[in-house]
């Protein structure tokens, strides 16, 4: 593996399939909470229309890379929703059409119109930055919205012909109390969504919020070690299926898989092609970074280069230990065909004996303890 | 040079007292180096000894003074070293006592001082500093008279920074010290009082011709351990290495060897010629042994053969390290080691770390006990608490013979701490009004973790201390042992009087608590003497390790945290299923006495 700077050669050149998922990032944000530490830009209103002229300049030079029939696209941010909507529109209207269309979204940025005109443009997925129901507790997050604009938006979403939804929360907020997060979580289940996504708060180093909240959350720490159980508990028990460590999903009478069909690609380690400020793209044994400045990133495309990306190769060792951390945490078992140099025979044999995972015909997985010990037990099982 | 114009001291005095200095001075005053070649403490030559203002190894110097011959024979400052000190002084006639006219005689000049005295030396005492504005020299000069019985009038009064009376010490080494006495006829004997290895050249032995003469190229033989070589070269030191062909009666020089193995020329032991051998060897030769034990394992378990050969190396300057192979079942394979002392143990573990640029993880230093196991009638020695056995009929330890001079104001702390340490009290003397001298004897077990450290504590610094070993005794003793999740912990066993057992036991098993990280399940720590556990603690699983979210843009990172974390795992020592930090292992060491602390 190594990694280099400078590639602006397109990423397939060769005769590959090409990438089946698509990720569109969209930077701008009204704010920069505290805790957040993705690529984003705050405003710049000015440069929504030149951004998304970028992005599409990026595509035609990356379609190569693109396999003919496209799966998923995902819009991330940033507030992909903060974006001026006919910029929005114009991007969506561009990119290639996939069976799952999913765009990320503030809740006070949905509004019928932009409900709708999602739906109209394609969009088959919303996924909603819900956090928390608690004002105060959206206080600490720096979040824009208040607890009804999530209703609201799931309202509005639902009206306009929506039938996947997601809403992402977050546990482990400074002042949270296990009461609180049942709240939340009653909040969260009240709305029917179809899929959530619970997310412990990670106090980044040198984050602002790390700052200013790091001290509390070291103080607080052994309370909320449990809320990691307490939210699969409560959401299992609703009905919900555990499918991913962070990631639950309404099992339907229809039979439709309500996972995140995009970011499912990721876990199953399938290439995907990423455009915009700081995505990365992962393509037949290539990872690259895209610079995360927004004014070299306009520079490059306007003048019809690929962006400065940084590459890292991903031999066969590292794709196999990707594929185990990854395969591991989802619920259905993962074929180690193909794997075992990636694995550590004691390590694996010492997590058995503790209860922790089990393999058998070929495959592995976590038990459900296991899965609370993801982390520690990967790094156990990988060689 | 005749005999008669012979004449061979060495330098007795405390570390700081300014016997490096003195020696810088003389060489400086005979001419034996210019000012400008001079450097400073020319006769430490390791870069530790320089930092610890001690000196290791031993070396002697020829100057000229007056027409006469003066060999300055240099000794090891150190209570670990009284042997290597005692062979030196055997190739003397005579001593310069060097005490620090503001600070007084200390413990160690007064160990050194009997040791001159008991082997027959003259000694000319010094009193150095006498510019310090803090100096009492008439106070130190009668303080040294009486230690001596001499004369106060007889005590020199110099600064050695300044060159103060310099002069006057090199007039009454010529003066007062007698020329040696050997027979220069007879067949050859030369004392080994100390060795070097060079990497090209091979062993260097120090040497004391007492009777007859060597010569370039002849065969020569150790008298105790019958090791053969030719004398590539003799030779003296004027600083620099002189060759000569031959070495007479009286004179100290040097022998290269050619040996590859310090261990084949052992200090203490006689020269002699192949030839025409001498047929008793010279008086004093002990085979010295190590009576402190400790584990070394490299932190990273590659570096096991790294360790081996520095340890390989290190031995070919150190005749007194003795090591052997270990392996313990947390810490892996590595050596067991054994030292003179703890000051002996520190240098080389630092010479290991700094000169190999070794990580080492060294376990809580032992003694050497003898046991006899039930229904056995010999004692075996035992270096390992791990292997001292559970059943016991006897043991025994080793003590000392403790000497501690302190202000009267501290005799109470002094007393007080000994007593915890199982000391028993032998006697009290004044050397001034002020400052008392206190005999000890005390188990060598009590003093190897922080006996020193306490003692400095306790009486803010102004102790000095000084020991020798006074033989086994019979003693209490257990064996401690800690287990980890049920499985016992060889490295963290302990040997321990029973008194003390119990509250020990607690004191480890509450360190390594805190030690040992949470593991992905309840972790219980206990002590037990056999099949009794004295003390427990459990440390209490994770419930959630995680990592929160992973998608298209982060799996790099996350990967790479996994891995660290991975790597972080193989830091740690298995223990059974339990990952245990390198540092739990040293939790032993900070637990002191099971006393306050």
């Amino acid at each position: 593996m190594s990694a280099g700077v400078g590639s602006t050669e397109p990423v397939l050149s060769r005769a590959g399939a090409g990438a089946r998922h698509l990720y569109v990032h969209l930077p701008f944000c009204a704010h920069r909470c505290g805790y957040c530490d993705f690529v984003t830009v705050v405003g710049r209103g000015g440069q929504h229309a030149a951004y998304v002229d970028a992005l599409l300049r990026e595509l035609e030079l990356e379609r190569a890379s693109l396999a003919d029939q496209v799966e998923t696209i995902f819009l991330g941010g940033g507030t992909p929703t903060f974006t001026a909507l006919p910029e929005l529109l114009r991007l969506l209207e561009a990119l290639p059409p996939a069976e799952d269309v999913t765009v990320e979204a503030n809740p006070e940025t949905v509004t019928p119109e932009l409900a709708a005109a999602l739906r109209s443009a394609g969009v088959t997925r919303v996924s909603l930055g819900a956090q928390t129901f608690k004002p105060e507790l959206l206080q600490v997050l720096e979040r824009v919205g208040g607890p009804d604009d999530v209703r609201r938006a799931v309202h509005h979403l639902r009206d306009a012909g929506f039938d996947n939804i997601s809403l992402d929360l977050i546990y482990g907020i400074p002042g949270q109390s296990a009461a609180d997060l049942d709240a939340d979580l009653d909040g969260a289940l009240a709305l029917e969504p179809e899929h959530l996504s619970c997310y412990e708060l990670e106090a980044k180093p040198g984050t602002r919020f790390t700052h200013a909240w790091g001290a509390e959350l070291e103080r607080q720490a052994e309370a909320l070690e449990d809320y990691f159980e307490r939210v699969v508990d409560r959401l299992t028990g609703a009905g919900y299926r555990w499918y991913e460590t962070a990631n639950f999903c309404r099992t339907d009478a229809s039979g439709r898989d309500l996972r995140a069909r995009h970011n499912l690609a990721y876990w199953l380690g399938r290439d995907y092609l990423g455009l915009g400020i700081g995505a990365v793209s992962t393509i037949e044994g290539l990872r690259l970074r895209n610079t995360p400045g927004l004014a070299r990133y306009l520079g490059a495309l306007a003048a019809g280069q690929l962006p400065e990306r940084e590459v890292e190769c991903l031999d066969e060792d590292v794709r196999a230990r990707e594929r185990v951390m990854l395969g591991l945490r989802l619920d259905e078992p993962l074929l180690v065909d193909g794997l075992r140099s990636a694995l550590d025979p004691a390590g694996l044999e010492r997590a058995e004996g503790l209860g922790l995972a089990v393999e058998s015909n070929g495959s592995l997985t976590l038990t459900r303890r296991g899965r609370f010990l993801g982390g520690g037990v990967t790094a156990e099982i990988l060689a | 040079m005749e005999q008669g114009r012979i004449r061979n001291f060495s330098i007795i005095a405390h570390i700081d007292h300014g016997k490096s200095t003195l020696a810088d001075r003389i060489l400086e005053v005979t001419e034996a180096v210019s000012a400008r070649e001079m450097r400073d403490q020319l006769l430490d030559s390791m870069e530790l000894e320089r930092e610890r203002g001690i000196t290791i190894k031993a070396q002697a110097v020829r100057v000229s003074w007056k027409g006469h011959e003066l060999n300055l024979i240099d000794t090891p400052g150190h209570v670990d070293f009284t042997y290597e000190v005692s062979r030196s002084l055997q190739a003397c006639e005579g001593a310069l006592l060097v005490v620090d006219a503001a600070q007084g005689i200390e413990a160690q000049t007064l160990a050194n001082a009997y040791l001159a005295i008991e082997n027959g030396l003259e000694i000319v005492p010094v009193v150095n500093k006498i510019d310090l504005p803090a100096a009492d020299p008439d106070g130190t000069s009668v303080e040294v008279a009486d230690l001596l019985g001499d004369d106060p009038t007889r005590v020199l009064r110099i600064s050695a920074k300044t060159g103060i009376g310099v002069g006057d010490v090199l007039d009454a080494i010529v003066e007062r010290v007698p020329p040696p006495a050997g027979d220069s006829a007879a067949p050859a004997r030369a004392l080994v009082f100390d060795s070097s290895y060079d990497q090209y050249r091979g062993v260097v032995a120090f040497v004391r011709m007492v009777d007859g003469s060597f010569s370039t190229r002849e065969g020569l033989r150790t008298m105790a351990t019958g090791t053969r070589f030719d004398a590539e070269e003799l030779g003296y030191f004027s600083p620099t290495m002189t060759p000569v062909e031959t070495l007479s009666a009286g004179e100290v020089g040097y022998v290269i060897t050619g040996l590859k193995d310090v261990s084949l020329l052992r200090v203490g032991d006689t020269l002699t010629s192949v030839k025409q051998p001498a047929s008793e060897p010279l008086p004093g030769y002990k085979d010295v042994k190590p009576m402190v034990f400790a584990g070394l394992f490299p932190t990273d378990s590659d570096e096991y053969p790294e360790l081996r050969d520095a340890l390989e190396r290190l031995k070919l300057n150190d005749a007194a390290l003795f090591y052997e192979p270990e392996t313990s079942n947390a810490l892996g394979f590595g050596f067991r080691c054994g030292f003179l002392g703890l000051l002996h143990m520190e240098i080389v573990r630092e010479r290991l770390e700094r000169e190999f640029d070794l990580d080492l993880l060294v376990t809580a230093p032992n003694v050497a006990y003898r046991v006899k196991e039930k229904n056995d009638v010999d004692f075996i020695e035992v270096h390992n608490p791990a292997e001292f056995p559970r059943e016991v009929e006897e043991v025994e330890e080793p003590y000392v013979a403790a000497s501690i001079i302190v202000p009267k104001e501290y005799v109470g702390a002094v007393m007080e701490l000994n007593n915890e340490r199982r000391g028993t009290f032998e006697k009290l003397e004044y050397l001034s009004p002020e400052r008392v001298h206190l005999t000890y004897e005390l188990p060598l077990a009590e003093i190897v973790l922080d006996y020193y450290d306490q003692l400095k504590s306790r009486t803010r610094g102004y102790a000095s201390f000084d020991y020798d070993l006074a033989g086994f005794k019979l003693g209490n003793l257990v064996r401690v042992d800690v287990l980890v999740a049920t499985e016992p912990v060889d490295a963290l066993s302990l040997i321990v009087h029973r008194d003390f057992a119990y509250d020990r036991g607690r004191l480890l098993v509450e360190k390594l608590r805190e030690e040992i990280p949470r593991q992905m399940f309840d972790v219980a720590i206990q002590a037990a003497i056999g099949a009794r556990v004295i003390a427990r603690e459990t440390v209490k699983a994770k419930r959630k390790d995680v990592l929160a979210k992973c998608y298209g843009g982060d799996i790099s990172r996350k990967r790479k945290l996994i891995e660290n974390q991975k790597k972080g795992k193989k830091r740690m020592k298995q223990v059974g299923a339990v990952e245990v930090p390198q540092e739990a292992f040293l939790a032993v060491l900070n637990i002191g006495q099971g006393q306050k602390s």
